[in-house]
């Protein structure tokens, strides 16, 4: 099988939320990190390689310091990687949005035939959910979402388990070229060695740029005007009452305000 | 502000991605629970060898990472960094130098391989003695020849992670001090594979755990007529001081990088809490008595580091580097322990709550004063090397 594995580089989960002057988005000057469902798309893919045969390729779209999740992914056992280099954005430029990523990396890859395309189901900053979606529409592929298990079903047919709220699972089959969005935490990840590391740096890493295919964030469908960081507030409520008053009004705080019942 | 406090952690990213992502699998949770059972962090040693962290100094040719020094060094840091503690494991990586110089070629194909692979370890070493201290010359633990092996008796102190080792590199007295030219002679190393723990005593060995402030699995250890095949003998003998000196400026340098890492996670903690801390209707981090330790001890973090970068470059290029990795491990040592400081002192009472991770901290970095070198020592050596003063001890 080959497989294409969509991966992003997002600001680093415990990294320190901060707006840039336009207010449009996050500020640079925070540490990096790979997108966690990315993560658990890679590890799928390259457990379908080691199962099964195949390539598997790391692809992302980002600036320069975005390269490092490609490097990761060759460490891990990625055969290849493709950098869409996004350059460095103009100060308050807006950041492409899913469908002008989508959109990229459907031209990136177009004259690649791939069985599978694995992207991560959300992304830990923007949180569109919206890529690997739009994606398989632009290639004309059937997609699914939420996905927790892949495995081959026959010749150019896939068989995955979908993740359904309240606890339930869906199992379709459906024909490939197909493009999943994968879930967190659905196995475990691999960590890099350190000889992945050093076989990684004789890896072809392709880089282009967004020039080179035509992309650019004048193909967004959709404008931020303004990002808002949530204010934190705090309030002290002192219930008053007897017991049974007091406990009837708690019992409507924490179902009504804290909504956790 | 600086999202980084590392003005260097782009150098060998590759490397400190992935010990990073690593040892963030092992949160403050997983070391306070290893602490409180006085436990081995056995999955997280484990983890790091499998991924062939542990084995980065041995050369290629053996299996190993081949890894320059500076590059083992950022591995070291990045543990550290994390909150984690090399102390559990940082052993194997420098006491195989001594087999790397010093042993024969059939030594270095009958360990090396199966070190580089996991299967074995090494990650003991006993020098210390109850009555010598730090002047390892008057050590009592003698080896005798006897037709084609050695018989160990003596004392051993302070011996680290001995219940979590295979092999024991062990300095011991083969010509008794009074026979000898130089103080320095009439000392050998040999490399000790260890019998089961059930089958020691019988062979002559027993080992008593020592309480102590850090968790290092450390014991003293009792050889008596212990049998090491004469074939285990490295080096020279008679000349295995040297041997073991050889290996003192990998292991000051890969120290102080210990150090480096433990010094960024303290004032990342620090910064952190300054900020967020509010006392008098303002973030504790305003007040100029809280900030200016904070910033002085980064200022000497960063000074250090780059005294550690300068030895290791040495160290790689094969020039001298004992007084570059001296200083550095003076330098780095005394850093951290002033990012502890500060950072304990910035937490207030929450910095001696065990779920902060400071006091532990505190206490693994407050070691690198003493251990491997005290710090005198170290002092003592740049004035009488390096400075030319007298010898003073
Ligand atoms: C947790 C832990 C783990 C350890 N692990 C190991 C291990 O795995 N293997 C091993 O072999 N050893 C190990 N050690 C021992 C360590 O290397 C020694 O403790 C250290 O070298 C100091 O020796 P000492 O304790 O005998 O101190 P001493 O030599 O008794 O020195 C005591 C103090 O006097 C100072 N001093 C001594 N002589 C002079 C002088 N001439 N001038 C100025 N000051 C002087 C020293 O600097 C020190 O501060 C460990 C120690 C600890 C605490």
């Amino acid at each position: 099988m080959k497989i294409l594995v969509c991966l992003k580089q997002v600001p680093a989960k415990d990294a320190p939320l901060k707006l840039n002057q336009a207010a449009t988005w996050i500020r640079e000057d925070v540490s990096f990190e790979t997108n966690e469902p990315d993560a658990f798309a890679l590890e799928a893919a390259l457990r379908l390689k080691e199962a099964h045969g195949g390539e598997v390729v790391a692809l992302t779209l980002g600036p320069a310091r975005a390269a490092q999740v490609l490097r990761e992914a060759l460490a891990k056992g990625a055969d290849r990687a493709i950098h869409l280099d996004a350059g460095e954005a103009a100060a308050g430029a807006p950041p492409l949005d899913a469908f002008a990523i989508a959109e990229a990396v459907s031209r990136a890859i177009a004259g690649e035939s791939y069985d599978l395309i694995l992207t991560g189901l959300q992304s830990d900053d923007a949180g569109y959910g919206q890529t690997g979606v739009i994606l398989a529409e632009l290639l004309g592929a059937p997609h699914a979402t939420i996905i927790m298990q892949v495995e081959p079903a026959g010749e150019r047919r896939i068989k995955v388990k979908r993740e359904l709220e309240s606890g339930n699972f869906q199992f379709v089959e459906m024909p490939t070229p197909a493009v999943l969005t994968i879930q967190s935490g659905i196995n475990k990840l691999r960590y890099a060695t350190l000889m992945g590391i050093k076989q990684a740096k004789n890896k072809p890493l392709a880089r282009m740029t967004l020039e080179e295919i035509g992309a650019s964030a004048g193909l967004n469908r959709q404008l931020v005007h303004r990002l808002f960081v949530p204010s934190k507030s705090k309030g002290t409520t002192l219930i008053s009452g007897s017991a049974k008053e007091q406990a009837a009004a708690l019992v409507a705080h924490l179902r009504n305000d804290a909504h956790v019942i | 502000m600086q999202a980084e406090l590392n003005p260097r952690a782009g150098l060998h990213a590759d490397i400190r991605a992935a010990v990073r992502e690593l040892c963030g699998t092992f949160g403050g949770a997983y070391w306070q629970e290893v602490e409180a059972a006085g436990g081995y962090p056995e999955a997280f040693v484990a983890a790091l060898t499998g991924a062939g962290w542990l084995t980065a100094l041995i050369p290629e040719a053996y299996g190993g990472g081949g890894l320059t020094l500076e590059e083992a060094s950022v591995i070291l840091e990045e543990i550290n960094r994390s909150g984690a503690n090399s102390g559990a494991c940082h052993a194997q990586m420098y006491t195989m130098g001594t087999l790397l110089r010093h042993g024969t070629e059939a030594q270095k194909q009958r360990w090396l391989p199966p070190l580089a692979r996991g299967e074995l370890r090494l990650q003991s070493f006993a020098v210390t003695e109850p009555t010598a201290g730090t002047d390892t010359t008057r050590i009592r633990t003698v080896a005798q020849r006897e037709g084609d092996r050695y018989l160990i008796s003596g004392q051993k102190v302070w011996t680290s992670r001995l219940p979590h080792t295979d092999l024991l590199l062990l300095l011991a007295r083969t010509t008794p001090l009074e026979a000898v030219r130089k103080r320095g002679e009439g000392l050998s190393v040999f490399l000790l594979e260890l019998p089961p723990a059930a089958e020691r005593e019988a062979a002559g060995m027993s080992a008593r755990p020592i309480r102590n402030m850090v968790n290092h699995e450390t014991s003293e250890v009792f050889f008596e007529r212990f049998a090491v095949p004469a074939e285990n003998l490295i080096g020279t003998e008679g000349q295995g001081l040297r041997c073991i000196l050889d290996g003192m400026n990998a292991e000051r340098i890969l120290i102080a990088a210990e150090c480096i890492g433990d010094g960024f996670w303290f004032l990342e903690r620090a910064r952190r809490y300054a900020c967020e801390r509010v006392v008098f209707e303002r973030p504790i981090g305003q007040n100029q008595g809280v900030q200016f330790p904070i910033a002085r001890a980064y200022a000497n973090l960063l000074a250090a580091d780059l005294m550690r970068y300068d030895a290791a470059a040495r160290f790689d290029a094969g020039q001298s580097a004992g007084a570059a990795a001296n200083t550095a491990k003076l330098l780095a040592a005394d850093a951290s322990w002033e990012c502890a400081n500060v950072c304990l002192q910035t937490h207030g009472g929450f910095g001696f709550a065990a779920e902060y991770d400071i006091e532990r901290k505190f206490r693994e970095t407050r070691l690198y004063q003493v251990a491997p070198i005290s710090t005198n020592l170290i002092l003592a050596y740049l004035a009488e090397h390096v400075l030319g003063l007298p010898r003073s001890y």
